[in-house]
């Protein structure tokens, strides 16, 4: 640790801090606009000035300079770094004109208006008026894509979006062309860019250059409702806040969860917001002689109970989709249950993760901050680019740090790091098992993914990887390395609470091919459910579960309820409730509530808090929210081993943009899927 | 200096020669492991040789390829140095020193022979034999006004010799390189005096006049001084 005055305050920091790291410890505030603390330091907008006595004698970038590299006094005195001195702040003012010289003064239309640095810090170190009578800068605006609109002239070139998209994203789509006056922030001949991460250059931006292009003057940020939620498109649970105008959401943000996403969320999860505005089930539907009919709630109702009463127990089922909170899926169980059928399902992709094998056996147990940690990653199956991009990113930072041996079995993609290709299927899983002990790697990791599971052969690719674990020292008392991905926000929630078939139960595929002639279908989009069968679908979107659906209920979206999801790695998380559901359409819980007692069967539970407190006496770990309840890794040893076969693993996710009801009703992810399609073929040719 | 863009008219492709590829290979090997996009500006210099001293966009990419780059990189790169020409230029690129030192000695009377030989900056003679651009500063004051063709030099210029330099380049005759007026390099020109040993170099009366305007102000000071005392 080293001493330093600031503001003749003297505080001990560690010697590699920046002067503004030490700066911000003392408490003093440091305007900024090139800086920021995951990308690397470029020191070009120069607003962080300070004046420093220990080093050169001239206003310093606070941003680029180490604490270890200032001077002590003569006498052994502590270098000084004064951040409110007349110096300093006639420097920042000088910064503040130059960047202003070339800035147009159109606040008034822009978005970033509000929740501008740029504007924020002119309140501080602007001056009233212009010395400046030439002409302005004026600059092209630039087409980078269909999510991030340009406004050229704005840009102050800070970089922060060409060191984000080189450094974090991985893609390197941006850059600074030309030099000087001349420079001008652009992707490569105006091409859209790549990443699955571009719109959070948006958020990066200190100027209004880069912005939301869905969001392109619709709203200001001081009229926006701001609820603390969580991403739901992946199964990473990103942190997330959704604003809201009156009942309409606007837009959605990250916030900052180091455990998970740090502060960067995928494309999906930020513009999927049209999505939830289009192809909404507003009222309940009823299928009269091959036609979906609009439909009372009691007419519905008392069609389904018709129905139900008529079939025999064992003849109901029920599938839980990939966007359902625990509650949801807790009520319905129950209600089944009562029903006297055990037919219950979460897993409509086929995944053959059982919660009988132990948690440890479907969560990712490194949890996703292990990442960081990891020395050895072998990816199995699963193109984490597009199965969780924020979790790409965070292997892609380890991997810049060095030191670290990545492997892949499954199909080769470009995942923005290096990693040696092994094999494509179980053949070479095997291989790898019957290798000795690689005692470099202290603390290796296996991550799973959807692709390895969701084969006729799953459970024997588990209990393989698991042996692999075994063998490598990947499970130990201190590191449990051993790593599922899910693709469904709502799986690990689901296997939690059990909704999987009980004894001489059906799963999802044997009661989509007909095993049932009642079928619940809670959000179930992804699974083709044969001819047959009665579905009542409970959803949000007019997709492909409604289509097939005999019964609609509407149901409310993520953003529309209070609600837990279990993360991949276990992680319990509270979404909250920004906005209301359309129409008719109710929250999912209170829809089973309400048929239950139609059905003869009250769910004893008449408000959430009765249903999540049920939930918690049933589950204890669902009340722990934020918090992981670890797996125990003993149990890994004991998945059964089987045959596998020798296909390829076909990755779960093949179009990152589409993956589920909302985001297929989104015309932004249309677009952006329209897109990466194209490059797709492109590179083919 | 102003914006650089690519040329509109693209060639469909780039390759480099056999030749050429053994070169960027060997020069490729001369950074150390991870650091092989370090080579993208002998490479980027290499390639513009090849293709007519200019860089159409598939050269760039090509580099980037060969150096496993961002193309972004490699463009940015392209368009940060003057030295990279984005558009065709003449089988004889004269780019025409114009900053203080050349402006002072006759670099403006050039320009006007460039200007109503060549035409317009920027653009190629319809015979292909000439283009021309002004540059800044080339490192050659003491033989000012100068202009470089190509990869050489050619210095002390006057707008006769500037006519006739273009002359013998179009018509493929040989030119000297270097000052046309005869001097080697930056030596005294001829019949322009000894230099270093004039006499009055070294009685004050040129170098160091100021010293002894210093004097005499002082010693006047002192002078005012006193009298007010």
């Amino acid at each position: 640790m080293s001493k330093i005055s600031i503001d003749g305050q003297v505080i001990d920091v560690p010697p590699e801090y920046t002067l503004l790291q030490a700066c911000e410890e003392a408490g003093a505030e440091i305007p900024r606009f090139c800086f920021h603390e995951r990308l690397s330091i470029a020191g070009n907008c120069r607003m962080c000035l300070v004046e420093v006595k220990g080093g050169p004698p001239k206003p310093t970038a606070s941003c680029a300079m180490a604490v270890r590299d200032l001077r002590p006094g003569p006498n052994g005195e502590p270098p000084v770094v004064l951040t409110n001195s007349p110096m300093a702040k006639k420097a920042r003012e000088g910064v503040m004109e130059f960047l202003l010289i070339n800035h147009p003064l159109d606040c008034p239309i822009c978005d970033q208006g509000g929740e501008c640095d740029l504007q924020d810090q002119a309140m501080a170190y602007g001056v009233d008026s212009s010395r400046y009578a030439e002409n302005k800068r004026a600059v092209e605006d630039k087409y980078i894509g269909p999510l991030v609109k340009t406004s050229m002239n704005r840009c102050i070139h800070c970089t922060r979006c060409v060191r984000f998209t080189a450094e974090v994203a991985g893609t390197g789509d941006m850059g600074a062309i030309g030099r000087g006056e001349d420079m001008e922030i652009t992707t490569y001949l105006e091409s859209a860019m790549t990443s699955e991460l571009q719109g959070n250059i948006t958020d990066l931006c200190p100027v209004g250059a880069l912005l939301p292009k869905p969001q392109n003057f619709r709203a200001r940020p001081w009229e926006l409702q701001k609820t603390e939620s969580i991403d739901v498109m992946d199964a990473l649970g990103s942190a997330i806040r959704v604003d809201t105008r009156g009942r309409e959401v606007m837009r959605i943000l990250p916030r900052v969860n180091e455990a998970v996403n740090e502060e960067w969320i995928s494309d999906k999860a930020r513009q999927i917001v049209d999505g939830l505005k289009t192809q909404r089930l507003d009222r309940p539907y009823l299928r009269r002689n091959g036609k979906l009919t609009p439909a009372t709630w009691g007419e519905a109702f008392a069609a389904i109970a018709a129905k139900v009463k008529a079939a025999a127990p064992g003849k109901i089922g029920a599938l839980a989709g990939d966007l359902t909170s625990v509650e949801e899926m807790f009520a319905l169980k129950r209600l089944i249950a009562s029903l006297g059928s055990n037919n219950l399902d979460c897993r409509q992709d086929g995944s053959k993760l059982d919660p009988k094998n132990g948690r440890a056996s479907y969560i990712f147990n490194s949890s996703v901050a292990g990442i960081d940690e990891a020395d050895a990653i072998l990816i199995l199956g699963s193109n984490p680019r597009l199965e969780a991009p924020v979790l790409n990113a965070r292997i892609r930072k380890r991997w810049l740090k060095g030191g670290v041996k990545i492997g892949l079995i499954g199909e080769r993609a470009n995942l923005t790091y290096d990693y040696s290709y092994i094999g494509a299927g179980p053949d070479s899983l095997a291989d790898l098992i019957s290798k000795p002990r690689d005692d470099s790697a202290k603390r290796p990791m296996i991550i799973v993914g959807q692709g390895a599971l969701t084969r006729p052969d799953g459970a024997a690719v588990l209990a393989a990887a698991a042996k692999l674990a075994a063998n490598q020292g990947v499970v130990g008392p201190e590191w449990n390395g051993f790593n599922i991905l899910h693709t469904a926000a709502s799986r690990v929630g689901g296997l939690d609470i059990g909704f999987v078939p009980g004894e001489g139960g059906f799963d999802a595929s044997a009661m989509a091919k007909g095993g049932v002639e009642v079928l619940f279908s809670l959000g179930a989009d992804e699974i083709d459910v044969a001819p047959g069968a009665f579905v009542i679908y409970v959803g949000t979107h007019g997709d492909r579960g409604a289509h097939r659906a005999d019964v609609i209920l509407p149901g409310a979206a993520y953003t529309e309820k209070s609600g837990l999801y279990v993360n991949t790695e276990g992680r319990v998380q509270l979404a909250d409730r920004a906005s209301f559901p359309p129409g008719d359409a109710r929250e999912d819980w209170a829809i089973l509530r309400a048929l239950s007692d139609v059905l003869g069967h009250k769910l004893p539970f008449d408000s959430l808090s009765a249903l999540r407190a049920a939930l918690y006496a049933a589950y204890p770990h669902m009340a722990q929210i934020g918090e992981i309840a670890a797996g125990d890794g003993a149990t890994l040893g004991a998945l059964a081993s089987g045959a596998t076969d020798k296909a390829a693993f076909v990755n779960a996710v093949s179009d990152f943009y589409l993956t589920n009801p909302i985001a297929r009703a989104s015309a932004v992810m249309a677009e952006c899927s329209a897109l990466a399609k194209g490059r797709l073929q492109q590179a083919a040719e | 200096m102003s914006v650089r863009r690519l040329a509109e008219k693209q060639p469909a492709s780039f390759e480099f020669t056999l030749e050429n590829q053994a070169w960027a290979a060997a020069e490729i090997t001369k950074y150390p492991e991870s650091r092989q996009a370090s080579a993208v500006i002998p490479l980027l210099w290499r390639a513009q040789a090849q293709h007519d001293y200019w860089l159409p966009q598939k050269a760039i990419e090509k580099v980037a390829e060969v150096l496993s780059m961002p193309y972004i990189r490699v463009l940015e790169i392209a368009t940060f140095y003057s030295m990279f020409n984005l558009e065709p230029v003449g089988k004889h690129f004269v780019q025409l020193c114009g900053t203080t030192p050349c402006a002072l000695r006759g670099a403006e009377e050039l320009k006007k022979v460039c200007a109503s030989r060549i035409g317009e900056q920027r653009h190629v003679t319809a015979d292909g034999n000439f283009s021309w651009l002004e540059v800044e500063c080339l490192g050659a004051c003491s033989n000012a006004p100068m202009v470089q063709i190509n990869d050489e030099y050619y210095e002390d210029l006057t707008p006769d010799s500037l006519n006739k330099l273009l002359d013998d380049l179009a018509a493929g005759r040989p030119v000297k390189v270097g000052s046309q007026t005869g001097r080697v390099s930056s030596e005294p020109e001829p019949n322009k005096g000894t230099t270093l040993s004039d006499p009055a170099l070294y009685d004050g009366s040129v170098v160091g006049s100021w010293k002894q305007r210093f004097e005499e102000s002082m010693a006047a000071a002192a002078v005012a001084a006193a009298e007010k005392k």
